[in-house]
């Protein structure tokens, strides 16, 4: 990965503590605690029903923790928890200060309104309200995106799988947000359309020095983009580090069947 | 300590859990040093675990036991047991790897994959590009292939390629994983020139290398890694 210059810094963005999430009697979650700091990109991995999207709900305020609790440092340096945040806060954060890019962009899209309005919608959530400016930024963000700037009157339903997924990351980002969760952002997508993506995503992470969450079952997803990874079976994280030593080197029997699992090109 | 890397009693093993557990020892007691200025060549059979060890030192591979000292920013940081993010300080300022093989990123041009380590360090794109083709010059890749991917490459063109993204830092401390392997003469010799270059930077470097002529060429000191087996 490119540009960690804000991994210098000592003040994690988010933390995570004793995190916990129980189903009636199934956890799905259980004591999960690290930290996540500035400009750093952490992958997620593990098979369906690992807990992983259950983690990142939580960590995205989307659900709340049976226990334990997300501490999240607001713009103004104050490290708090996201259970104890005001309306307005809240909506800062989901608005401005956070990105979600979902496996299917039409959650996260409009699928009919123009991709434009897409962008400049979140634009206007917090406050522009000049249509010159909001349509001039939009189609800077389209064109970073690598869509034709002459598709922006249409709707993303006329879009294909990829331009789709890259409006919905142009769409995030616009608000210059510090942290994205990223839920399988490549998931569905042809192999050549993937890579196109994961570079675009890596270039712009490095360039925005954006910190990530990404959760994703492809390994090869978690070494382009992440730094760090968490592995989770049975809804605890069984083996964390820095994303190369954990797939070259992996210690769990769990991750070792995973890292033996790729299938070579 | 003055040395830039300095490694004790350092060990590896691994355990294949898929393979019913079995133990899998790779070197044991690995203690030698590295100082700046100096190119210290490991030496051994191939199995011997010395690309283990490079990968030790950069933290690819993680230390069981022992220690492995890193002269990082005047501090000594102790790479067995430092905290991901403290790895990735130091590969960025301090511990580059020329590895056999170039993990190159789909559509990523070659003069970009070649630049890409000083634009990690602040230098502006146009300086790193620059001097990007310098060394690409040098290493004999036409000047035509550097706005395409590397991934179209023949294995010896990415090699080169491998080489100049590793020799364009500053970094005090290179770790190199057989840098000649299949290159032609006239590469092996640029080779060799930009590791003395180094050497009078000041730079620490320890390489593993089978070519017993390039060995004799660059190797200020031989550490036999045989002694380190820990297979017994």
């Amino acid at each position: 990965m490119s540009e960690l210059s804000s991994l210098d810094n000592d003040q994690p963005l988010l933390v995570a503590e004793g995190l916990a999430k129980n189903y009636g009697r199934l956890p799905a979650c259980r004591d999960v605690s690290f930290a996540l700091y500035p400009g750093e990109v952490l992958a997620i991995v593990g098979e369906s029903g690992s807990g992983k999207s259950t983690l990142l709900q939580l960590l995205s305020a989307q659900l709340a923790p049976s226990a334990g609790r997300v501490s999240y440092r607001m713009r103004d340096g104050v490290l708090r928890d996201l259970a104890e945040l005001g309306e307005a806060e809240r909506r800062f954060l989901f608005r401005t200060d956070w990105g979600f890019v979902h496996q299917d962009p039409a959650q996260g899209l409009r699928m009919g309104v123009s991709a434009g309005a897409n962008v400049g919608e979140r634009l206007m959530a917090v406050g522009w309200n000049h249509y010159g400016r909001i349509r001039d930024t939009a189609s800077t963000w389209l064109d970073r995106v690598e869509i034709d700037v002459g598709r922006i009157d249409d709707a993303p339903k006329t879009y294909s799988g990829g331009m789709r997924q890259r409006l919905q990351i142009a769409r995030n980002l616009v608000t210059e947000p510090r942290l994205v969760f990223m839920d399988e952002p490549t998931g569905g997508l042809d192999v050549s359309v993937q890579a196109r993506l994961l570079d675009l995503m890596r270039n712009l992470v490095s360039e925005l020095g954006l910190a990530a969450i990404v959760v994703t079952h492809d390994l090869a997803v978690a070494r382009l983009l992440s730094h760090r990874v968490m592995v989770m079976k049975g809804g605890r994280v069984i083996e964390t580090g820095l994303t190369d030593q954990v797939l070259d080197d992996p210690r769990e029997p769990y991750t070792q069947l995973l890292v033996s699992s790729i299938l070579p090109p | 300590m003055t040395a830039m890397i300095e490694l004790a009693n350092a060990e590896k093993t691994f355990t294949m859990h898929l393979q019913g557990g079995v133990e899998l020892p790779v070197v044991r007691g690995v203690s030698f040093h590295a100082d700046p200025g100096e190119c210290v060549v490991l030496s051994g059979p191939s199995g011997a675990g010395k690309s283990s060890i490079l990968k030790m030192i950069f933290g690819n591979y993680r230390c069981d036991s022992g220690r492995i000292g890193i002269r990082h920013h005047g501090k000594v940081v102790d790479l067995a047991t430092a905290e991901p993010r403290q790895v990735l300080s130091i590969r960025r300022s301090t511990i580059g790897y020329v590895s056999q093989f170039l993990r190159a990123v789909p559509r990523v041009a070659t003069i970009d994959v070649v630049a890409e380590p000083l634009i990690v360090n602040g230098v502006a794109r146009e300086e790193a590009r620059e001097r990007a083709g310098k060394l690409l010059r040098r290493l004999n890749i036409p000047e035509r292939l550097w706005t395409l991917p590397p991934s179209t490459f023949s294995g010896g063109e990415q090699q080169r390629v491998n080489i100049a993204r590793g020799f364009i830092s500053d970094l005090p401390i290179l770790l190199l994983d057989e840098p000649t392997a299949s290159l032609d003469a006239a590469n092996r010799a640029v080779v060799v020139e930009l590791i003395a270059e180094k050497k009078t930077k000041g730079v620490a470097m320890v390489a593993i290398v089978h070519d017993d002529e390039i060995r004799h060429l660059i190797a200020d000191r031989i550490v036999d890694v045989t002694s380190f087996a820990a297979a017994a």
